[in-house]
């Protein structure tokens, strides 16, 4: 990157006071850790008197962890779950049950002052650029926000932040005075990163944050997320559909199939050597941008919807439309498992 | 082959309050019977109002077919009355939208929609077209057709809805489908199960059909013929696997940098196109794509390059060579 990067150093208050994982920068450091990890929503009926009619079922035990400087990936069709997944890690929804362990302290069970000086350690991009910026506020404004919100700074550092943070994200600062209908889609993308960045985070929770766009953009955001990683460290756990752009930027992946993972591992080894029934029938159904390929490619098509998350289906949770189904499927949810290296799984197949 | 469709210089403008929007700006094509045709191109180059123009879809105002022919049955459809488009429209030329979502009444049932126009066009009764309405919502996969008829489209998923958009394109047999981003709104494995049931049915129907996307991966496994659309032009026109084997023109080179693939390790870095596609009020005078060009010459900029057949049935309109490093042809 080009543009001279002094963020850290201008960071007005000193962070992590307790000192702890500052200088613990290896590649193995656990700074995520999700341990069983649910979600529920309830639904209820009634109007004046509330009752529980039943719970959506949009995280039911997920176990994950991410490294720092990783990137994590999470794929899986719409309604599958990732999304609350992220906002769940981000305590944006407080959990039905399980842990989330940031540097080992379970934000879980914090409240107030506490969890409010760990968030600003963990950001989100969001996916859709033209509703997560303010339309009445400046760019300026929209990028300092984090900043008032966590008292950093005076009026005089957060403006010379605000600048740096948009030529980090390659816009020109002159822009803090404009408003987000005067830019494009990618353009207002960057501007969603700079706010992550604005505090100084260590973790970012990037959900679809670039469906929204257009192809050749799409490109821009990549790299550019990709870049910042490496210049502050960063953490991302990169929620997506498309598993194209997963297999591109992150280091493992993890495929979700209504509020369960299925499978867990490596990218490549993921790409390679698909285990689970559900993720060899998603790679096969991406399109290839090469007709020979295509030509030659038999998919496996899977038939049927997802079932609802508030009637999942007795067993593993795709026995339903899984096409080498067996009888345990349709009685044992399947343990998901390490099968060796690092691959974990939920099958009973496997 | 014969051609059952063809598009003469192609010219549709949207007159607003901040200008002229030049949409499309002269595009010409020829569709063949049974064969389908990709047009790719990113959100705003027209690809839709392209197609919307041929069935006389345009609002108007404020847009308006400002020039060109679209030749179909030995008549300009652009020329004929209202009531002959209509006659037209749904009947031999049938389209389905990019969102199921909206695209399908909420206050009418499945079947008072696909009926309607077999109702219209065929001139069917309610009973014979109730059960042809059976007959395809069977074809297209909807489990128990028979029952689920009388349900309205909030009961049905995004899939099945989409399923039941092609069902009624397909309703009174069309000798061409225009398919505009069918899948945009489909999950993966919901929208390989819809490219493959096009497939099938297309063979079946011997329909030739007009698929419009900004995916490279579905036009690379659907169509047989490729064109390029950027900024209301063709930029580039070839066959499926020269376009993705040779492709020539910077745009189309671009694009295919900057699409990761599933099925391969990955590169160092995705290749950007830099910068934004130009404002259609504006256009610049020369080449639309200039300013984004890795390859770009002083000429490009002057100068509006057109298509032009550089190998048998690959065109580009370029004033380089790519493949000699950049050097006018």
């Amino acid at each position: 990157m080009v543009v001279s990067l002094s963020l850290s150093l201008q960071d007005p208050v000193p962070r992590d006071p307790a000192g702890k994982g500052q200088d613990a920068g290896g590649k193995d450091e656990i700074l995520i850790e999700v341990k069983d990890l649910k979600m529920w929503f309830p639904i209820t009926r009634g109007i004046i008197i509330q009752r529980h009619g039943g719970d959506i079922k949009a995280v039911d035990g997920v176990s994950l962890f991410i490294r720092r400087g990783e990137t994590l990936g999470l794929v899986g069709e719409s309604g599958c779950g990732k999304t609350t997944v992220g906002r769940t890690i981000l305590q944006l929804y407080r959990p039905t049950a399980g842990e989330v362990l940031f540097e080992g302290e379970d934000l879980t069970k914090m409240k107030g002052e506490r969890l409010r000086h760990m968030r600003r350690r963990m950001q989100m991009i969001f996916q859709d650029p033209y509703a997560s910026l303010n339309p009445r506020m400046t760019v300026g404004s929209i990028i300092g926000e984090p900043l008032e919100v966590h008292k950093l700074g005076g009026r005089k550092e957060r403006k010379e932040r605000v600048q740096e943070l948009l030529r980090v994200v390659k816009m020109n600062p002159y822009f803090v005075n404009r408003y987000p209908h005067e830019f494009s889609g990618g353009q207002r993308q960057r501007i969603g990163v700079a706010r992550a960045l604005a505090v100084n985070p260590d973790f970012i929770v990037c959900d679809e944050p670039i469906s929204a766009l257009d192809v050749s953009i799409q490109a821009q955001i990549i790299n550019l997320l990709e870049e910042l990683q490496e210049e502050f460290n960063l953490t991302y756990l990169f929620i997506a559909h498309d598993l194209s752009v997963v297999r591109h930027i992150s280091d493992r992946v993890a495929v979700m199939y209504l509020g369960k993972i299925l499978e867990l591992t490596d990218r490549d080894e993921l790409y390679r050597n698909p285990l689970n029934p559900y993720t060899q029938a998603l790679l096969s159904a991406v399109p290839i941008p090469d007709p020979l390929v295509e030509e030659k490619r038999e998919r496996i098509i899977l038939i049927g919807d997802v079932p609802s998350p508030a009637h999942p289906p007795v067993g593993c949770n795709f026995s339903t439309r899984c096409p080498v189904v067996m009888e345990i499927c349709k009685e044992k949810e399947p343990e998901f498992k390490d099968v060796g290296r690092g691959h974990w799984v939920a099958c009973w197949r496997v | 082959m014969a051609a059952l469709l063809e598009v003469k210089d192609l010219r549709t403008q949207f007159f607003t309050q901040d200008g002229v929007v030049n949409a499309v700006n002269g595009i010409s094509y020829l569709l063949n019977e049974g064969e389908t045709l990709g047009i790719v191109g990113e959100s705003g180059c027209g690809k839709s109002v392209s197609v919307l123009s041929i069935m006389r879809l345009i609002p108007q105002p404020p847009g308006k077919i400002v020039g060109g022919e679209v030749l179909f049955d030995g008549k300009d459809l652009l020329k004929i009355s209202e009531d002959g488009v209509r006659r037209v429209r749904g009947n031999k030329i049938a389209m389905i939208f990019q969102d199921p979502m909206t695209s399908l009444n909420p206050v009418l049932t499945i079947n008072q929609q696909v009926s309607e126009a077999m109702m219209l066009h065929l001139g069917m009764s309610k009973e014979q077209a109730r059960e042809r309405t059976i007959e395809l919502l069977d074809m297209v996969g909807i489990p128990e057709a028979k029952d689920r008829i009388d349900d309205y489209p909030h009961q049905f998923s995004g899939g099945m809805r989409q399923r039941v958009m092609i069902a009624m394109a397909l309703s009174c047999n069309p000798g061409i489908l225009i398919a505009d981003e069918p899948t945009t709104a489909l999950d993966v494995t919901i929208q390989a199960q819809f490219i493959d049931l096009v497939k099938r049915l297309k063979d079946e129907f011997g329909m030739a059909v007009i698929w419009i996307t900004h995916d490279l991966g579905i036009i690379a496994g659907i169509a047989e013929r490729v064109k390029v659309m950027y900024a209301g032009f063709f930029v580039e026109s070839a066959g499926v696997k020269e376009l993705y084997g040779d492709p020539r023109h910077p745009y189309t080179l671009g694009l295919l940098g900057s699409v990761p693939r599933v099925d391969q390790v990955r590169k160092e870095k995705l290749t950007t196109i830099e910068g934004l596609p130009p404002d259609l009020i504006a256009l610049p005078p020369g080449c639309p794509f200039y300013a984004r060009c890795a390859y770009r010459l002083d000429r490009c900029q002057e100068e509006r390059p057109t298509l032009k057949e550089i190998v048998a049935g690959h065109e580009i309109a370029c004033w380089v060579d790519v493949t000699k490093g950049g050097v006018e042809w």
